[in-house]
């Protein structure tokens, strides 16, 4: 028994890991769809393709892990979050054919026409998938109804004021990370152009974390005594303050000239102690007020036949995976580019 | 009853299942022959030092991209599916098939979106040696991942290696027996083949389209012609072969889906017949208008003239396929496969004759075969899925029980949803593909994209190649 219990807090940890991977690395290429609409000249809209389009396909990978996971891992929990959060999970879906596709059509399209259709397609995929992953998120945070082992809420139920809150403020995160990546891969003119929006998403998703994490508490009860009851303040009280000093750095790398890979950096830390936060909130849940991750949990038989494998075959995936970027290095070439 | 246009939501969510399965099942059928078909081009470029093998390569990889692309995003849909309009099926079932999808992804998807941006773009990058390594990867990513989802299809059909929770949940007990259940590796060796010949047959459709226009000279279009229609020669008769093991396999294992293909609605102690044609009638039981040749199937089937085989009267109503949709789709797959025997023949016979970039009838049956391949393979997945019903998971899960508490209209919605923007989308990339193969391998054949110079940003066409060369399309003279 107690082996089974450090399985099911180990598959937690796994999976929560590779959803914090698909949203940096993801968020940053849907990042870039989002700031496409601030980029008129076609020039500069292929070279800011041409920054993630070796590594656009591994990254989109991280999310069928996490839906692949959850499906494997805690069953009951894929089957009452997929039909909870039906509609959004659809438009994503749609909405990740659209810009992903976009990838190759755009240059095939020769018709002035068609291009620009698969440039709108690249823009209203990445914001719509971004906008569907927030409201998800927003939706699972605020709770979802269940009876016996299925979802038992509406339709809609997965729409509110503060789902739709946690949609944007992942929009404007996802434009911020896709900027700083931007920042270090590009130089020239347009490096500075995205610099400067670097600044004004830094802003608004620093807002953004704020606006979350005011209207966390007032969800239910659970929250506000999971971060603020006593003992445990102790140990949530420095992700806020670790979160103000990151903000601080990521303010004086953006304003101020350092090295250009410093802001995409410090916007993975940044992000990764916002993860860290939700991570208190939910803990052990895995249906947040109804499903512990315990009562979730696949059979110890199969959640171990798959730990064995994933022990071994994550690092192996990190470390090609950190290959296929060592590759593609470095600032993009405007004249050469990739080929 | 709670309908949408007249379905119900069960009803709903398998039309809507089927439709995304079938869509996505299209392009991995043609990117794991054609992930193999670049492995070997880059490896003969290599190993012979023949330019004729890069400019190949070059050429269908562009292809590749956009095929893989549209199974990539059409792929992250299935995996969502499960959970969105088969909740409870995953919730009971989950625990022995989620650790193989798992299982599918970190060993297959990873390996092959890893390695796949150093395949296209990496080439000046990492040297030839690591980029060959890059295609291998892809390719033999594309195969595992055939593997373990085949693995997960055959458990749904053939299912062991398992126990009934009290609360329902399906309890893995033996992930051997899980794994290699019955029906696997006839279904894996007969998918993959398939894949295989898919891919032939469309790179020898080009070939094909290539050598009526006139290009017999273009040394690009008489290698995949070539290539091509050895594969036809040697794969077609393997894959009949292998087909008949994998019927032998289901009649052991899943009779009521073999009395369904054949249009056995009554027992035949002394010896059944094969029915060429006919039209089922499931309410009267009975295959109206039947044509066939008497003791065949039981030859077949038993290898034995007169060998007694039962008849869907054995089996109850309400367990029994759909048997129309069964029987049809199952002919139409065997009367492909047949075809594509007689495409490699004939192309061996003008082979050996010296005539097979001449045969101007063989160029056109080859052309019209060009997506025979995707149409066998669809029609046979409809026979194998729709012959596994009523169960989702054969014998053990039905599946009108198996799926979400969700509305038929939010069920129809996103079905109507799902339609209008595949055939959109997925007729784009279709189409871009088709632009791409109208124009033959050229002397200066582009990579994917990015290309040093003004090229570059002003994207690179078919058109605009065609433009360049000066004509229509650059005949080699080499």
């Amino acid at each position: 028994m107690f082996y089974s219990i450090d399985l099911t807090v180990a598959w937690a940890f796994l999976l929560a890991f590779s959803v914090f991977v698909y949203v940096v690395l993801d968020g940053f290429d849907l990042g870039i769809g989002i700031l496409y609409p601030f980029f008129r000249k076609k020039e500069d809209r292929d070279i800011m393709m041409n920054s993630v389009a070796p590594v656009w396909d591994g990254n989109e990978t991280w999310l069928v892990l996490g839906g692949g996971g959850l499906f494997a891992a805690f069953p009951l929990a894929y089957a009452v979050i997929m039909p909870a959060v039906y509609p959004a999970i659809i438009a994503m879906l749609l909405a990740l054919i659209f810009r992903g596709v976009a990838f190759e059509y755009r240059w095939r399209a020769t018709s002035r026409l068609s291009k620009r259709a698969w440039d709108a397609a690249f823009i209203g995929g990445s914001v719509t998938a971004a906008l569907a992953q927030g409201i998800i998120l927003g939706a699972f945070l605020q709770g979802i109804e269940v009876e016996g082992r299925a979802y038992a809420g509406g339709w809609w139920d997965w729409l509110t004021p503060f789902s739709v809150l946690c949609g944007l403020a992942v929009v404007v995160g996802y434009a911020f990370l896709g900027a700083c990546w931007l920042n270090m891969k590009l130089e020239g003119e347009i490096q500075h152009r995205v610099r400067i929006m670097a600044r004004a998403f830094f802003v608004a998703t620093l807002a953004g974390i704020i606006a979350v994490s005011v209207a966390t508490p007032f969800l239910g009860a659970g929250y506000a005594a999971r971060w603020f009851g006593w003992p445990q303040i102790a140990l949530t009280a420095p992700v806020p303050l670790l979160i103000g000093g990151i903000a601080l750095l990521l303010a004086r790398s953006l304003f101020a000239h350092g090295r250009d890979i410093w802001p995409f950096l410090l916007a993975l830390a940044l992000f990764a102690l916002c993860f860290l936060g939700l991570g208190v909130s939910i803990w052990p849940l895995a249906i947040p007020q109804e499903i512990t991750i315990w009562e979730a949990a696949a059979p110890a038989k199969s959640q171990l036949f798959m730990f064995v494998g994933a022990i071994v075959l994550v690092p192996i995936i990190l470390a090609y995976t950190g290959y296929a970027y060592w590759v593609f290095r470095g600032k993009l070439d405007p004249e050469k580019g990739y080929h | 009853m709670d309908t949408f246009l007249g379905f119900d939501a069960v009803m709903l969510a398998r039309m809507q299942f089927g439709f995304t399965v079938a869509f996505h099942f299209i392009f991995p059928a043609f990117s794991i022959g054609l992930a193999s078909f670049l492995a070997v081009l880059n490896g003969l470029y290599l190993w012979r030092k023949n330019e004729a093998y890069l400019r190949l390569f070059k050429y269908w990889l562009k292809i590749f991209a956009i095929t893989f692309a549209m199974g990539v995003v059409s792929g992250i849909t299935m995996s969502y599916q499960f959970g969105t309009n088969w909740s409870v099926f995953s919730d009971i079932a989950g625990p022995v098939i989620g650790p193989l999808m798992a299982y599918e992804v970190l060993t297959a998807f990873f390996l092959e979106a890893g390695f796949l941006g150093i395949m296209i773009f990496g080439r000046d990058k990492v040297g030839p040696g690591l980029h060959m390594f890059a295609c291998l990867m892809v390719a033999v990513g594309t195969a595992i991942s055939a593997t373990w989802i085949l693995s997960v299809n055959s458990w749904m059909q053939t299912p062991q290696g398992f126990a009934i929770a009290e609360n329902g949940q399906f309890v893995p007990e033996d992930w051997w027996a899980i794994i290699f259940n019955p029906s696997f590796p006839y279904r894996l060796a007969h998918t993959l083949t398939a894949a295989y010949l898919t891919t032939a047959f469309i790179v020898g459709g080009v070939g094909a389209w290539h050598l009526i226009r006139g290009h017999g000279e273009n040394p690009g279009v008489r290698t995949m012609f070539s290539m091509a229609m050895w594969m036809a020669t040697i794969v077609a008769p393997m894959q009949i072969f292998l087909g008949d093991m994998h019927g032998l396999n289901t009649l052991e294992h899943q009779p009521a889906k073999v009395m369904a293909m054949e249009g056995h609605f009554d027992s035949h102690p002394e010896g059944a017949p094969l029915y060429l044609f006919g039209i089922p009638d499931q309410e009267a039981q009975e295959l109206k208008y039947a044509i066939g040749i008497p003791k065949l199937s039981s030859l077949i089937l038993k290898h034995h003239l007169d060998a007694p085989l039962a008849g869907l009267d054995t089996i109850p109503r309400e367990d029994q396929p759909p048997v129309a949709i069964v029987f049809w789709s199952f002919r139409i797959m065997v009367g492909l496969g047949f075809a594509m025997m007689g495409v490699g023949l004939w192309s061996l016979w003008a082979r050996f004759r010296g005539r097979l970039y001449e045969a101007g009838w063989l160029h056109r049956a080859a052309l019209v075969m060009g997506p025979s391949g995707l149409v066998a393979v669809i029609a046979g997945w409809i026979t194998t899925e729709v012959g596994r019903q009523p169960y989702v998971v054969y014998g053990a899960l039905r599946t009108a029980e198996a799926h979400s508490p969700l509305g038929a209209s939010a069920v129809g919605t996103s079905l109507i949803a799902f339609v209008v923007i595949y055939f959109v989308v997925f007729g784009a990339g279709v189409a871009y593909i088709l632009k791409l193969m109208h124009h033959a391998p050229a002397l200066g054949e582009r990579g994917v994209r990015v290309e040093p110079g003004p090229i570059r940003t002003s994207g690179i066409t078919p058109d605009r190649q065609m433009r360049e060369s000066g004509h229509d399309i650059a005949p080699e003279t080499s």
